[in-house]
């Protein structure tokens, strides 16, 4: 069985705003297929008393002090923009999207 | 939706509502979550942004410990268990509010878990269930332009301001709060205030809904009695305490006319109209899973220590509901005087100009009296109109001095207010101190009395209540200067009558 079917493949497309087509989106199903049953394969190996990971590091409590450092200028900021008004990122219209927290 | 709304006593006759609180409070680090880019309000567009809060290749978050100590002390103060292991997710979405298209947030982690928060209504304690408090960042800012005033409904294009971008942000969510019946809107704007409160005592956020730093999101649902709670509605942009009780009361009347109607609720977001007081469909909800939540891989997990999380524990303030209490015992008033007190918004300052050398008497009555009415007039907050605890304390001082009466104490307040300076100046400096010359005094008495034989005359054969007339002439020859029982005396004495 596939792990990943034709329809996620799209839902997942739909999501990240990619348009692909007809044709891509069964490469890309059965491609992704590999990936995912390659990756599979660890969790045949991994015995119970292994608990899944998250971070290769063995690190935890990496914090940093509340002290200022410098910002770039908004000159910096914006020169990987498309597009830039009034010193601010300018983006096309956003109509019936998600919007975070 | 024109259907008439059912009158609110029927409402709450047939259903029973279950609401819960969504709060968002910007805490007031110097830095951002991830990175040192300042915090501070009202920058310039753009200029509080570095490669981090930005999400440019190669850039690698690092987590603020002010940030999550702050988070932990709020988890403390609300009672919660502390996590002892937990980690940061991703909530991806596509929104440029982001630069990153993505949030790092909290999922099925957060810091803080399982605590409550104790809040009075009408007299009745109400223990409200706190789900978990857990640590996320802001989003930019983003205006839309080409549209009618700014809405996002009609606007040709978007300007995005990341200054916000990255601020942390702690979320705080009840659990489901059933069986408040017709108090519900209370419950909820009780709830709100008193989380206020104790995040304000944290000294970790300024909390104040008006400039976003608290945002609150209501969810409502009806249910018949005895039946499964009913589908839940999710009302943003509930900016004041007030609107937090008007968004409960109107998402139930609106819920109920649907339901009565023989219509269903569907889930989704709705906005709160502050000029209406309405709710209007916003968008439908998309589920979690549309999010792809995964473990943040740029940052390790969280383990607070318990010596680190008992430290901060011991290290928490008075909370404000005992502080309350206490104040009120050491006060010495009643329920209903404590309840005003605090509706005032006055707790603090009257506790201020206590310490600085006032009874609690007299404090209470400047805060409340005059200095409430100018904050109602002016309509800004108690704590800005403009004298502080230590002006009160020294006005007062000058009152039980005999410096000053009632009255002119009150013209001194109104200059203190205006900034012309400490009490004791505005009083030198406006010549408002009491005339407590005898001979001054003696010789508006006497000015008085030949100006007003016949008065004179009555008070002569006794009737002494003339000498009222009198009174007020030497208190409108003084401007209000002189002590009205001082004159009434001296005048009595001239005229060898006896009071």
């Amino acid at each position: 069985m596939a792990a990943i079917s034709r329809e996620e493949v799209a839902h997942l497309a739909r999501l990240s705003r990619l348009a692909v087509t007809e044709e891509e989106l069964d490469t890309f199903a059965g491609q992704l297929d590999v990936i995912l049953q390659s990756v599979a394969q660890v969790g045949e190996v991994a015995a119970a008393d292994i608990p899944p990971t998250s971070h290769s590091v063995p690190l935890t409590n990496v914090l940093r002090e509340d002290v200022v450092t410098p910002c770039l200028t908004p000159q910096e900021v914006l020169s990987g923009a498309p597009d830039a008004e009034e010193q601010r990122f300018r983006v096309p219209r956003i109509l019936d999207e998600d919007v975070a927290s | 939706m024109t259907t008439t709304l059912p009158a609110y006593d029927e409402v709450v006759a047939r259903f029973e509502p279950v609401i819960g609180l969504e709060t968002h409070v910007e805490l007031g680090t110097n830095t951002k979550m991830w990175c040192g880019c300042p915090t501070d309000f009202g920058g310039e567009p753009n200029t509080r942004v570095c490669p981090v809060c930005l999400g440019l290749p190669g850039s690698l978050p690092v987590a603020n410990k002010a940030a999550i100590e702050a988070t932990i002390r709020i988890g403390l103060a609300l009672n919660c268990s502390i996590a002892q292991w937990c980690r940061f997710a991703r909530k991806n979405y596509f929104y440029p509010d982001m630069p990153k298209n993505f949030q790092i947030s909290q999922y099925d982690e957060p810091l803080c878990f399982d605590g409550y928060l104790d809040v009075e209504v009408n007299g009745e304690l109400v223990r409200i269930g706190i789900e978990r408090v857990h640590l996320e960042e802001d989003t930019g800012k983003t205006l839309h332009v080409g549209g009618a005033t700014g809405r996002i409904h009609g606007a040709t294009e978007s300007l995005v301001d990341y200054n916000r971008a990255g601020i942390p942000l702690v979320e705080i969510v009840t659990k489901p709060i059933p069986g408040t019946g017709a108090l519900a809107p209370e419950v909820a704007r009780a709830y709100v205030t008193e989380l206020r409160d104790v995040i304000r005592s944290l000294g970790v956020s300024d909390v104040r809904m008006e400039e976003g730093s608290l945002r609150c999101d209501v969810n409502t649902s009806l249910n018949l009695p005895g039946a499964e709670w009913g589908t839940r509605t999710e009302t943003k942009n509930v900016n004041s305490l007030r609107s937090v009780e008007r968004a409960v009361r109107s998402e139930m009347l609106r819920q109920a006319s649907v339901l009565e109607a023989g219509g269903r609720i569907v889930q989704e977001t709705r906005h709160f109209h502050e000029d209406t007081g309405d709710t209007t469909s916003g968008r439908s909800k998309e589920t979690a899973t549309d999010y792809r939540y995964f473990p943040e891989p740029d940052l390790v997990p969280l383990a607070p220590d318990t010596a680190w999380v008992a430290e901060l524990k011991a290290a928490l303030p008075e909370l404000p509901r005992l502080r309350r209490k206490r104040i009120q015992q050491e006060w010495g008033l009643s329920d209903l005087d404590m309840q005003s007190v605090v509706n005032a918004g006055a707790v603090e300052l009257i506790e201020a100009t206590v310490a600085a050398g006032a009874t609690p008497a007299a404090a209470r009555k400047w805060w409340l009296g005059e200095l409430s009415r100018r904050a109602n007039e002016t309509g800004v907050e108690l704590a800005d109109v403009g004298a502080t605890p230590a002006q009160v304390a020294e006005l007062q001082g000058l009152v039980d001095a005999g410096k000053l009466n009632d009255k002119l104490a009150r013209s001194v307040l109104e200059g203190v207010v205006a900034g012309e300076g400490s009490p004791t100046e505005i009083m030198t400096n406006r010549g408002l101190e009491v005339v407590s010359d005898t001979g001054a005094l003696t010789a508006a008495v006497d000015e008085a009395i030949a100006a007003n034989p016949d008065v004179a005359d009555k008070v002569r054969s006794g009737k002494v209540a003339a000498a009222g007339a009198l009174v007020g002439a030497v208190m409108k020859t003084t401007r209000g200067q002189a002590d009205a029982k001082t004159v009434r005396e001296l005048i009595l004495e001239r005229l060898g009558a006896q009071g």
